[in-house]
């Protein structure tokens, strides 16, 4: 079969070829469109492809989360965002347009070069699943005996950093109310012209 | 949008509208079940936002903001954040680390009460945290067109 891969794994690798090979095809779309309408949506569909390639990869908590957040809410707040705004992005001029592809192919290149020091997926001996992995697999059935470690890990062991997630979600609700307001203009108005014909 | 109810998207209102009880129920499901399964506070506020999201969108952001306020929106994104920051004070208070749930009910070494009511406090400061920060900036989008108009999209 194809380099070395059988059975299952041919069938996962083929999956994951799939799946990256939609994500490269959206992306290269979304950089072409200019309707700020289908880029939103695009980039729905972006993140449920990624979400769908995380369940591939076993990173559940991961593609829940990239399937909540970026499929469902930031496509929602997106286009309502594109409604203060204009429809269409403005056309790049000449020049301009060289430097974003030297930027992208400069980027790509190094993380390339950078995979080929990473371990192998799923490898036993990745620092990941040495050091302080295999601690909270041994630790979290006797210290915090709850079944999902991943939550167990969110909560508890690193609930510090939870805390100032969870700040940093706050923020950014309240930096979007002071520059946007509270959003209840709208509501006021529809108030206002029912007053006025009564 | 929000006009008037013999224009085109009566399709997509009858089949919005039974969805959003089942996007709300399954929110609660991925919180309460986040101890044993993938999910948790973060993707249930998420996803309980979701289903106010697709009530405005199908039924128009006023009726949805009549349902849920938007001052009941962001006093519960401040309240999941001071609960979630005072279980950590609970925690100091009974004399340990900041977030330790050790301590919260002083109970023996290998007692699992305090990690286990620790996480769901805390779990349930990110749900309203999450859920009401998401609301409020979509209030904040939305809130800004009084009636989006199907030329619009």
């Amino acid at each position: 079969m194809i380099a070395g891969y059988s059975g299952a794994d041919l069938a996962i690798a083929l999956i994951n070829v799939l799946l990256l090979g939609l994500l490269f095809v959206v992306g290269v779309a979304i950089a072409r469109m200019r309707s700020l309408f289908a880029i939103v949506m695009l980039s729905g569909i972006y993140s449920l492809i990624s979400a769908t390639w995380f369940v591939a990869l076993d990173a559940v908590d991961v593609a829940f989360t990239e399937a909540a957040v970026g499929a469902g809410i930031s496509t929602a707040l997106l286009l309502g965002a594109m409604l203060l705004t204009a429809r269409t992005a403005k056309p790049e001029k000449g020049a301009m347009q060289i430097v974003p592809i030297l930027v992208v192919l400069a980027t790509g290149a190094m993380l390339v070069y950078a995979t080929i020091d990473l371990p192998a997926f799923g490898d036993p001996d990745s620092p990941a699943n040495t050091y302080v992995g295999t601690d909270y697999l041994e630790r979290t059935p006797k210290e915090i005996a709850v079944p999902n470690i991943v939550t167990a890990v969110l909560a508890s062991y690193r609930g510090f950093d939870t805390l100032g997630e969870t700040g940093v979600v706050f923020t950014a609700a309240l930096a979007v109310i002071l520059l946007l307001g509270f959003g209840e203009r709208s509501l006021s108005a529809t108030f206002n012209r029912k007053k006025d014909k009564q | 949008m929000a006009g008037p109810r013999s224009d085109h998207h009566v399709i997509l209102r009858v089949v919005a509208k039974p969805l959003i009880p089942i996007i709300a129920l399954f929110a609660l499901y991925v919180h309460f079940h986040g101890d044993y399964s993938p999910g948790g506070g973060f993707q249930a506020g998420v996803i309980i936002v979701v289903a106010v999201v697709l009530y405005a969108l199908v039924f128009g952001i006023t009726p949805a903001m009549r349902a849920v306020p938007p001052v009941f929106a962001r006093s519960l994104a401040a309240l999941g954040f001071i609960i979630f920051a005072g279980v950590g004070v609970w925690a100091l208070v009974m004399g340990g680390n900041f977030l330790d749930y050790d301590v919260l009910f002083n109970e023996e070494p290998g007692g699992h009460m305090g990690q286990h009511y620790g996480i769901i406090a805390v779990e349930v400061g990110v749900l309203f945290a999450v859920a009401g920060s998401m609301l409020s900036i979509f209030y904040a989008f939305a809130g800004r067109v009084t009636e989006i108009k199907d030329e619009d999209w």
